[in-house]
């Protein structure tokens, strides 16, 4: 066997490219996972994680020429000095906009598994059954029942913690002991619950990747809140926390860092890949690798790129494009829009530890039969806190009474915010633009989506439905807040190869096999078929954990 | 801040967003001499700390922000993450306060006492405090809210601020939903 040649290939280490490896290794394959940046060691490199707040020169925030290096992340939260080096270097690997898309990456070893939100919530049969009954894109290939048990595999070893609410539009799942809510969330719950009773909404403690007991190599978490600096702990979930060290000690796993995949080899006889071709990105040299499937987990937009670049002799728009929808049909989740405001009478209660977890409210309209102006929903997260030295102190303006009275905790206040579901228009896309070339002389990808009417009709209640819920729980001076929606921010890219039944309107078939090369696996954000509302990437382990498991069956019958 | 913060509990400062290369979260702007180390020395950093230190002086229950050096952090961060326009203001900033202090006590600002710098500055407070209410986001802003701002940042984020001020606990270990709370004890230094 040449030293290029495995079973597997796994394009991307971020959440689904380490779930795939993961699956792929323990099933006896030697897997090579190629991922185009720098590697980044469990611990040994999350080189800010301890350092206590005065040892960062601006505190944590940002400097006139890290803005003027991240023109994109700069738009909002992830611009800051304390992980910096966990995003992309925007000189190096630019995008074309058509219309505004923030487009927040991380290209290393672990990608966003290491700074993302690690909220996790499994879908319904009502998310998979939408698209079908209201004639929108296309029908999901598989149901609930497809993915249940692969929910279960999924949250058992990642480790979610929540708790079993029996929520109806939000199955429970196997879970680690929940996250506890503070005072002013339990009251606010109690109050909510019992309001909107009749109404099937319901306030919950947020669902999340943080383990709340220990599980091997890994602590349970510490409450420091500092996740996104990657954890000394081990304590979220991250490629370089669960599914690497499990891939690595089967011994067939292989990581080469600094491997942007240009291509997928088709081989137009056995109508199959053979393998990946790959620039190093650090000698520029171009390599081959041969396996016998290939699994893309490159990120929702670069799997889309990466398939756009392959097999253009036989497809002019890449493998996978001969349906037509390659790079279309981009989703998001829609946010900026919610509310906030005081909570009186808690004055003697106060908290202990930095949770880094919320509160959830998940979807409740246009469900039971009701019908608002657009279709789909949202749900809220959000949370409870007493105010902090940031605050005005009205009375007091310089001093040592001001000094004093800022170093107490302020006043309660609560806040949520929606994320929407997008719907899937075909006119949402990235393509190659070829004029436009990266740091290696590579095409780069333009993005041309937009919010609209439905997201924006959705909009409306997001807002005003914060608004009244809070009010209705007692929560005085309730203020709303509603931005101009804009695409990328949700950082839940989807939908550029999506999933279907047909191979003239779909790129994957229902095993997430590229109907134009069955042994091409796309298990990321670009699989799916529609958007829902609940954060998506419990759903990507889950696809990647059943797609694996079907590639290993499959190459075991010989069919691929 | 994390995703979830961003989300639910947007921070803010004195009520408002911080000035500067965007702190917290607002609209921002390219540009910025890369020379700006010549334009602080010694002397502006000691006016700085009294300035802090009036602002936040020493008291029984913590050390005031003259011991947790204020005044250099403010220099940092005028230097790294403040926009051109916003450092002019800053900068003169200085002559303003002296010119302040002439008028008030026929004294410069570093040559006042403890009493008299509060004075003094308890009136460009207010002054700040009342040019904010009308301030429309593309007005200038005011030399005074700046070093405010930089001072309650600067102190509250520093190890004397965290550990002296606040309570600095940084591995807590577990979550505790829900204890006692009476006046007077202390905040948690992070979030």
């Amino acid at each position: 066997m040449s030293t290029n040649t495995y079973d597997a290939i796994v394009i991307g280490s971020g959440i689904s490219g380490g779930w795939a490896a993961k699956e792929l290794t323990e099933k006896g394959l030697k897997t090579i996972m190629l991922e185009r940046g720098r590697d980044i060691k469990h611990v040994k490199d999350y080189v800010n994680a301890n350092k206590a707040p005065w040892e960062f020169p601006h505190r944590g925030g940002r400097t006139v020429q890290m803005e003027k290096d991240y023109p994109v992340l700069k738009r909002d939260y992830p611009l800051n000095e304390t992980n910096l080096d966990y995003w992309v270097n925007e000189k190096e690997s630019p995008y074309v906009e058509i219309k505004r898309f923030d487009w927040f990456r991380g290209y290393h070893v672990g990608g966003r598994s290491l700074m993302w939100g690690r909220q996790s919530y499994r879908w319904h049969d009502v998310n998979f059954e939408e698209n079908a009954k209201q004639g929108i894109g296309v029908d999901w290939p598989i149901r609930y029942k497809d993915l249940e048990p692969w929910y279960s595999h999924a949250e058992k070893f990642a480790g979610i913690s929540g708790n079993r609410d029996g929520v109806p539009i939000l199955p429970d799942g196997d879970f680690m002991p929940p996250m506890e809510m503070n005072c002013v969330e339990k009251d606010v719950a109690a109050r909510f619950n019992a309001y909107y009773k009749d109404k099937d909404r319901h306030f919950i403690i947020g669902r999340t990747a943080n383990i709340t007991k220990p599980l091997p190599g890994r602590t349970n978490c510490q409450y420091r809140n500092k996740c996104w600096l990657g954890c000394p702990f081990g304590a979220y979930f991250s490629t370089q926390s669960s599914t690497l060290p499990a891939a690595m000690a089967t011994g067939n796993l292989t990581v080469r860092p600094w491997s942007i995949v240009t291509k997928i080899l088709y081989d137009k006889d056995t109508k199959k890949a053979k393998g990946v071709e790959v620039l190093d990105a650090q000698n520029n040299q171009t390599y081959e690798y041969y396996a016998k499937i290939v699994f893309v987990n490159a990120s929702t937009l670069n799997s889309a790129w990466v398939l756009m670049n392959s097999a253009t002799d036989i497809w002019p728009d890449g493998l996978g494009s001969s349906s037509g929808e390659l790079g279309h049909n981009l989703m998001d989740h829609h946010l900026g829009v919610g509310a906030g405001g005081r909570v009186e009478g808690y004055d003697d209660k106060y908290y202990f530890g930095r949770r880094a977890n919320g509160i959830y409210i998940p979807r409740y309209r246009n469900l039971n039969g009701e019908k608002r102006d657009y279709i789909r929903g949202f749900g809220y997260q959000g949370g409870a806190g007493r105010d902090e030295w940031g605050r005005s102190i009205p009375e007091l303006s310089i001093g040592g009474a001001f000094k004093d009275a800022l170093a107490e905790p302020g006043e309660w206040n609560i806040g949520m915010g929606g994320f929407g579901e997008t719907l899937p228009y075909h006119e949402n896309r990235c393509y190659l633009d070829k004029n436009v070339k990266d740091h290696w002389g590579l095409p780069v990808l333009a993005i041309d989506a937009t919010c609209k009417d439905n997201e924006m009709k959705m909009r409306k209640d997001m807002a005003e439905d914060a608004k009244e819920m809070l009010e209705a729980c007692g929560v005085k001076d309730v203020h709303v807040f509603n931005s101009e929606p804009v695409l990328g921010r949700g950082i839940h890219e989807m939908g550029t190869a999506r999933m279907g039944r047909d191979p003239k309107t779909s790129v994957l078939n229902e095993w997430n096999q590229v109907w134009d090369a069955k042994n091409v696996f796309v298990t990321d954000g670009a699989c799916m078929t529609s958007a829902a509302c609940q954060n998506p990437s419990l759903t990507y382990m889950a696809l990647t954990a059943r797609a694996a498991n079907h590639a290993v069956e499959e190459l075991k019958k010989g069919n691929i | 801040m994390n995703r979830r913060d961003a989300i639910g509990r947007v921070a803010l400062i004195m009520g408002g967003t911080m000035i500067g290369a965007e702190f917290l979260l607002s609209g921002c702007k390219p540009g910025g001499p890369a020379t700006m180390t010549t334009l602080f020395d010694q002397d502006h950093i000691a006016f700085l700390d009294e300035v802090a230190d009036t602002i936040l002086p020493d008291t029984p229950s913590s050390p005031g922000a003259k011991a947790a050096k204020v005044g250099d952090f403010m220099t940092v961060m005028v230097r790294d993450c403040y926009e051109t326009p916003d450092q002019d203001i800053f900068l003169k900033g200085f002559g303003k306060i002296d010119d302040a202090a002439n008028k008030k006590f026929s004294k410069k600002f570093m040559d006042l006492d403890a009493t008299q710098k509060l004075a003094l500055l308890t009136d460009l407070d207010k002054e700040q405090q009342e040019y904010s209410k009308t301030k429309k986001p593309k007005d200038p802003n005011h030399y005074f809210r700046m070093m405010k701002e930089l001072t309650l940042l600067g102190y509250f984020t520093s190890e004397v601020g965290c550990t002296k001020a606040l309570r600095y606990v940084p591995v807590p270990g577990r979550f505790d939903g829900c204890i006692p709370y009476k006046k007077g004890d202390k905040a948690w230094a992070l979030s």
